[in-house]
């Protein structure tokens, strides 16, 4: 069970990580086109590492949905029951 | 999950099935990565340190990421040679290739990776003028996918039809190493094919003729047998997916978003595979595998539990897992690696199980290089390897202890400590995993070589070592938590009073009541002595029994300690705690006696390291010692103390 105050900060290191830049705030509004390098292949990198973070798997169709981060917070949190 | 926990290591989650378990955790992982360029080591040399933590795939892409943007190429000193290897597959592989380079820099090689344009392997190797024929490449690594191998494979055909596409694509294949060979002239690994495919007909799947996934089984046993008559090496990903479980090497999902036919999480595994390949083709790979005694391959102390009190052998789970580890070393040391032993005890202690307990599975013959005896460890890896005349980046160092695989870490940072748990069951999957041994083929000299090293002469006395042990000791923020004897710690103090037999000065056994009347003794004390460092907690290691004599000497009544601890300043602390209960009960001198047995040898002259004056030695080898409390200075150790 994750909530969405618990999922940002562990969400923010996994950003840290994936694009080498400790600089980047998380919000629910950011999205691809606002963080230089998100392309496709990050972001299946994000995908498999909140997998791996919250010990869940996302179906296509969620994987399709997602627009900006406050999506994808919204999405582990409905998964871990914490949403 | 727990973030505050999960975010101080190197993973975001639990442990997954193709983690890299073996390799310690770094708790300053990620501030050492921002620091890589001003670190305390060259760029390279602190970037191979990272390497060898446990990380997983996006920390492996941020390292590879940071160290390519600070070198251009090899650093020059470096004693491995670079590779340019080539991976050539038809689906996507560029998320493969960091984790390949990272492998490489774990074993200090450097690796340049070349990826052929989507799907068009074929074509560049045949294209004179290619990208890949310009890069030159030292090594290439075919990597096929399950899905473009199948292709035209399905269960309309029938079974000589079905032959004919095997024997079709095993041709196809077997065209491509010799053209890969011809023009690029350098060795070939080729990635057996991921068992992906779903069954159709069940368990009996092989009488299913145009069944694709019957067609990968066969298809990887005939890529065996052509393997060795066209001289290339399998990277057996099919074995290692079986072992950690298809789910954690295969996501179908992402094959269908991104055509990534190995998943991320299983990336930094794969790298380690063509990692070990690529060692092993320079020559590299481990040669020699060291083996701790105690708790390690039997269960217990031999010096305080005796032949007939180890845990070893049937009748019990951890007895047989002894049993099994042993076994594991055995047989690899009839494929040829040398085993050593390296041990904190007295040599004929360490001896007797192997020359007379009869579930030993490891004899003394087995064994290239005994040391047991009571220096560190990394001064013992030394004379070992020197002994043996091999490098010390060919030995490998399994050891239950915490405290002694740091040790050998921070001081033989070349030599392989793999991180196990104090369960033996794993001790023989933390070698097989890690891949330490990677062989390519089997010699008559290999089966020989245990007995090669045997026949050296007898090893030269242990050389003054060079290790900085103070530098490690404080560094391992160590705290003494001083208790005198309490009802709770009755039942630990009585069993180390009667179990300990080598760090013991008088060997005094004492019963329930003798220690209870102890603690109601004004003239005398006890003391529980515990030991907490960066570790964890060592619990109660060393106990001491003080009584106030009529002429106000102190006699030390009793004094031991466990052997885990020993080299650690324990005793210079401990000696000062005396000395401070001593005064407190107006004692004028300390007198420290050593009463001999068949065990206690190592404690011989204790009293005399530490400062006191030896009185007399009696006949049979015991003696007595004074310290003047008077001019008394207390020793300054790398231990804090504090009351527990």
């Amino acid at each position: 069970m994750a909530t969405e105050s618990e999922i940002y900060p562990v969400l923010t290191t996994i950003f840290h990580d994936v694009f080498l830049r400790d600089d980047l705030t998380l919000t629910a509004e950011l999205n691809a086109k606002e963080v230089r390098g998100w392309d496709s292949f990050k972001q299946i990198e994000i995908i498999m590492a909140c997998e791996e973070a919250w010990k869940i798997r996302f179906t296509t169709r969620e994987l399709d949905a997602l627009r900006s981060v406050g999506d994808l917070v919204r999405t582990i949190a409905a998964k871990t029951g914490g949403g | 999950m727990d973030s505050g926990q999960a975010m101080t290591g190197c993973r975001y989650g639990g442990r997954e099935m193709t983690e890299l378990h073996w390799l310690p955790e770094l708790p300053d992982w990620r501030a050492r990565l921002k620091n890589l360029a001003n670190g305390p080591g060259s760029v390279w040399d602190n970037a191979v340190a990272l390497a060898g933590a446990r990380i997983n795939f996006v920390l492996t892409n941020a390292l590879d990421e940071t160290l390519r943007r600070l070198l251009s190429g090899p650093p020059k000193e470096l004693a491995t040679k670079p590779v340019r290897l080539a991976v050539l597959g038809s689906s996507t592989l560029t998320h493969l290739l960091s984790a390949i380079r990272v492998a490489g820099l774990r074993r200090g090689i450097w690796i340049d990776t070349y990826e052929n344009d989507y799907g068009q392997y074929w074509q560049e190797l045949s294209d004179r003028n290619s990208a890949l024929r310009e890069f030159r490449p030292t090594a290439v690594l075919l990597a096929l996918d399950a899905h473009d191998l199948t292709a035209g494979v399905t269960t309309a055909m029938d079974p000589d039809a079905a032959a004919a596409a095997l024997t079709e694509v095993t041709e196809r294949i077997r065209t491509t190493w010799r053209l890969a060979r011809e023009l690029l002239r350098c060795p070939i690994l080729h990635q057996a094919v991921l068992p992906v495919h779903l069954p159709l007909l069940g368990n009996n799947e092989h009488r299913l003729a145009g069944s694709r996934a019957a067609f990968v089984t066969r298809l990887n046993s005939r890529l065996r047998e052509m393997a060795e008559e066209e001289g290339v090496d399998i990277l057996a990903i099919d074995d290692r997916a079986a072992h950690d479980g298809m789910r954690s090497w295969h996501d179908p999902g992402l094959w269908h978003r991104a055509k990534q036919e190995v998943s991320h999480t299983a990336a930094p595994m794969y790298g380690d595979l063509v990692g070990r390949w690529l060692a092993a083709k320079q020559g590299r790979s481990f040669k020699c595998l060291v083996l701790d005694l105690d708790n390690t391959i039997w269960g217990g102390v031999i010096g305080d539990d005796g032949m007939e009190g180890i845990e070893l052998g049937q009748g019990s789970p951890l007895g047989e897992a002894y049993v099994a580890f042993q076994d594991y070393a055995r047989e690899l040391s009839r494929r040829g690696i040398i085993l050593a032993v390296c041990s904190k005890n007295d040599e004929a202690n360490a001896l007797e199980p192997f020359e007379k307990h009869p579930d030993m599975v490891l004899r003394r013959g087995d064994i290239a290089s005994f040391v047991a005896n009571w220096s560190d460890k990394a001064a013992n890896i030394r004379a070992i390897a020197e002994e043996l005349n091999i490098g010390l980046d060919s030995l490998v160092f399994v050891d239950d202890n915490p405290f002694e695989r740091n040790l050998v870490r921070q001081e033989l940072p070349m030599v392989a400590v793999p991180e196990v748990s104090d369960d033996p069951t794993d001790y023989p999957i933390a070698l097989s995993d890690a891949g330490y041994f990677e062989g390519l083929a089997i010699t008559d000299e290999d089966r020989e070589r245990t007995g090669q090293y045997q026949g050296n002469k007898a090893r030269d006395a242990l050389k003054e070592s060079a290790t900085d042990l103070p530098a490690y000791l404080r560094g391992l923020e160590m705290r003494l938590i001083r208790e005198e004897f309490d009802r709770v710690g009755l039942q630990r103090i009585v069993q180390l009073i009667n179990k300990s037999n080598q760090f013991n000065l008088t060997t005094r056994r004492y019963t329930d009541e003798d220690v209870i009347a102890v603690m109601s003794d004004p003239e005398a004390f006890g003391l529980q002595l515990r030991l907490l460092d960066r570790f964890g907690d060592n619990g109660v290691i060393a106990i001491v029994i003080g009584r106030l004599q009529t002429n106000k000497d102190l006699l030390i009544d009793t004094w031991l300690m466990s052997c885990r601890v020993l080299g650690r300043q324990v005793e210079p602390t401990t000696l000062n705690l005396i000395a401070l209960e001593a005064g407190k009960l107006g004692a004028r001198r300390l007198v420290g006696e050593y009463i001999p047995t068949r065990k206690n040898a190592m404690v011989k002259d204790h009293y005399a390291k530490l400062g006191f004056t030896v009185l007399e030695i009696d006949p049979a080898g015991g003696s007595r010692a004074v310290l003047d409390l008077a001019g008394y200075q207390p020793a300054e150790t790398f231990i804090h103390v504090a009351e527990g």
